[in-house]
């Protein structure tokens, strides 16, 4: 049963940023530089409805993928990382439902704490949606090189 | 790197980027990210080193290992930066994507764009970005609520949006003039505790009536929707914008606000009533209502300033007095409000420079939209040493008295404004921290007013021959 590989879990616990691709209503793909934030089983990100073009394309089509690439953003590790899954988005309460992950969000950016408290300056960046990626296959660049050959590891539905 | 802010057209979030331009900033970046989507119909994204050709509109890169780029659909390059700071987060956000189909030669693949889309917070502030995307957040709320059936809206705690929505912490504009008029009178042997409370509370409906007011009609004619750089000092309460509240009930927060005032204008006509109080409350009224409100709009003639200096200076402070006097005047309220009138309009004043453009858009004429930058900044430099002028003639005359002269001590800050206007006066958030110390400018001199008059009370209850006018 394949999980998700550790390497992998390395980079998205390290990515202050990661970039979410996601298929727009025409089949061309968009990509959004987003935070990852990986509970232990599901990939996490948030969206302010400012933002929100980007959950509009998720409840059109599921099919997602997230890439770490950036070598600065993952504190210098060369690995490289594209996990494709399937996305869900969460937006119940678009006021209060996104902050129960405020706790890993704080562990990447520090300063959003601060920021929700004074939430009257922007009421309506702190109205979000979160967005839950279910990983399927995921490739990695152990050198983060794309000449070499990723691995390739499918995540079945147990492990997923 | 500097370049000129690029324009964004309005209903866009982000400036319009061409192929070409797009492809000049992906060039900036030390990779790309080449996504495209693949046969089964997920998104692939690898990381790439692209060269890019701006005038042949192309990008190429060498076909990544294992992969298989896709000529028969759009492909697309990413370049994404961000700066980390450790403890905080990140900062220096910048991303910008083209797209366009590909074609595979040699194992090199090669992108000819047609589109491009992007976002650099060097150039549309990430304040400018969300104000500019609040339509966005409106559609998805609509979407969020025909899905449910039943309204869906942003919220905000209650005490956040009623301190949000009436801009209290202005209310320091009316306390300041209010209280002087009031230890004024005192000094002169006037004071009533009862009349100087409600005095307090009507004045502050009055300000805070107008503050929805203006956000209300500022809506209506356009001028705040068309603001795309409001501050926390600038650019209105934004609650209607932010679907918070509606316009229908800004409206009727405002009318309660006006009604309280009338009721309590009513019983202080009533008990400690006078033609002066009278004419003074008319004046008042016509002055707060006119500020926004057709026909007068006083603010769209370019008359903003002198209501809001004659409402918050000579009006609030002489009513004050009035009230405890029982209708008598004197030149030493009127002279003593002269500094505070000029300071509250030139915070109004200051204010509507990063307004402007949104002003203009609505054909609100402020001062700002009228007139250039050098002459704006000098206007504000030869008010801000009349506010001094008016407390030292006033001094040397003998009508004010010599401890009101503490103001003196706000000089720096008024420095402090005129020097950071010309350098952050087309950076509407440049300009927020100088707009900070003009509020604080006002605030300051009123409290020193207060504070010369008490020293005046103080020594006028245990050195009573102490004279301390001059002349």
């Amino acid at each position: 049963m394949a999980s998700m590989p550790t390497p992998v879990i390395e980079l998205l616990d390290a990515a202050l940023v990661g970039e979410l691709s996601v298929v727009d209503p025409n089949g061309r793909p968009v990509t959004y530089p987003l935070i990852p934030l990986w509970d232990g089983e599901r990939i996490y990100m948030t969206s302010s409805t400012l933002f929100s073009r980007k959950l509009e394309h998720i409840k059109g089509n599921a099919k997602v993928a997230v890439s770490i690439t950036d070598p600065v953003a993952v504190d210098g590790r060369t690995g490289r990382a594209t996990i494709q899954g399937d996305a869900r988005v969460l937006d119940e309460d678009p006021h209060g439902g996104w902050e129960r992950l405020l706790e890993i969000w704080e562990h990447k950016e520090p300063a959003i704490v601060a920021f929700l408290k004074a939430r009257v300056a922007l009421p309506l960046f702190f109205e979000r949606a979160l967005i839950e990626i279910t990983p399927r296959r995921v490739m990695y660049w152990a050198d983060g090189q794309p000449m070499s050959t990723p691995t390739v590891t499918v995540i079945d539905e147990e492990a997923a | 790197m500097t370049s000129a802010a690029p324009v964004v057209a309005d209903g866009r979030s982000t400036p319009e980027l061409d192929a070409a331009s797009g492809l000049e900033k992906l060039a900036g970046y030390p990779y790309q990210i080449a996504t495209w989507v693949d046969d089964t119909g997920y998104p692939v994204s690898v990381a790439v080193t692209a060269s890019v050709d701006v005038a042949g509109l192309a990008a190429a890169f060498d076909m990544p290992a294992g992969l298989s780029v896709p000529t028969d659909r759009v492909v697309s390059l990413t370049g994404s930066h961000i700066r980390p700071q450790p403890g905080y987060g990140y900062d220096e956000r910048r991303h910008v994507t083209v797209w366009g189909r590909a074609s595979v030669a040699d194992a090199r693949v090669v992108l000819a764009a047609d589109r491009a889309w992007g976002w650099d917070e060097a150039e549309v502030p990430f304040f400018e970005y969300s104000e500019r995307s609040i339509g966005q957040s409106r559609k998805y709320f609509d979407a969020l609520s025909a899905e449910r059936g039943t309204p869906v809206k942003p919220r905000l705690s209650f005490g956040w949006l009623a301190l949000r929505a009436t801009r209290l912490p202005f209310l320091s504009a009316t306390v300041v003039p209010v209280l002087l008029g009031i230890v004024i009178a005192a000094s002169h042997g006037s004071f009533d505790l009862v009349a100087a409370i409600l005095t307090v509370i009507g004045a502050a409906c009055v300000h805070l009536g107008l503050n929805v007011a203006n956000d209300v009609f500022d809506t209506v004619q356009g001028a705040d929707d068309a603001n795309v750089t409001p501050t926390q000092y600038s650019g209105g309460s934004r609650v209607i914008q932010y679907g918070l509240v509606s316009l229908r009930r800004m409206a009727t927060i405002a009318t309660v606000f006006y009604l309280a005032a009338l009721a309590i204008g009513f019983v202080l006509l009533a008990f400690w009533g006078s033609p002066a109080l009278l004419a003074i409350g008319i004046a008042g009224f016509i002055v707060s209502i006119g500020y926004t409100a057709p026909p007068l709009k006083f603010v769209y003639r370019g008359l903003g300033e002198i209501a809001v200096a004659v409402g918050f200076g000579p009006l609030m402070l002489l009513g004050a007095y009035v009230v405890q006097t029982g209708g008598t005047l004197s030149w030493e309220p009127f002279v003593a409000s002269i500094p505070v009138a000029l300071f509250i309009a030139l915070i109004l004043y200051v204010n509507e420079i990063p307004d402007r453009r949104g002003d203009a858009h609505a054909g609100k004429r402020t001062l700002p939209v009228r007139f250039s930058r050098e002459v704006v900044i000098t206007g504000y430099n030869l008010a801000a040493a009349g506010a001094y002028v008016a407390l030292v003639s006033g001094v040397i005359a003998g009508v004010l008295p010599i401890p009101t002269l503490l103001m003196l001590l706000t000089v720096p800050l008024a420095l402090q404004v005129s020097r950071g206007l010309a350098p952050n006066y087309d950076n509407p958030y440049g300009l927020m921290s100088v707009m900070g110390v003009n509020v604080q400018l006002h605030l300051r001199a009123g409290v020193l007013l207060l504070a010369g008059y008490a020293i005046v009370l103080i020594l006028g209850a245990i050195a009573p021959g102490v004279d301390l006018f001059l002349g």
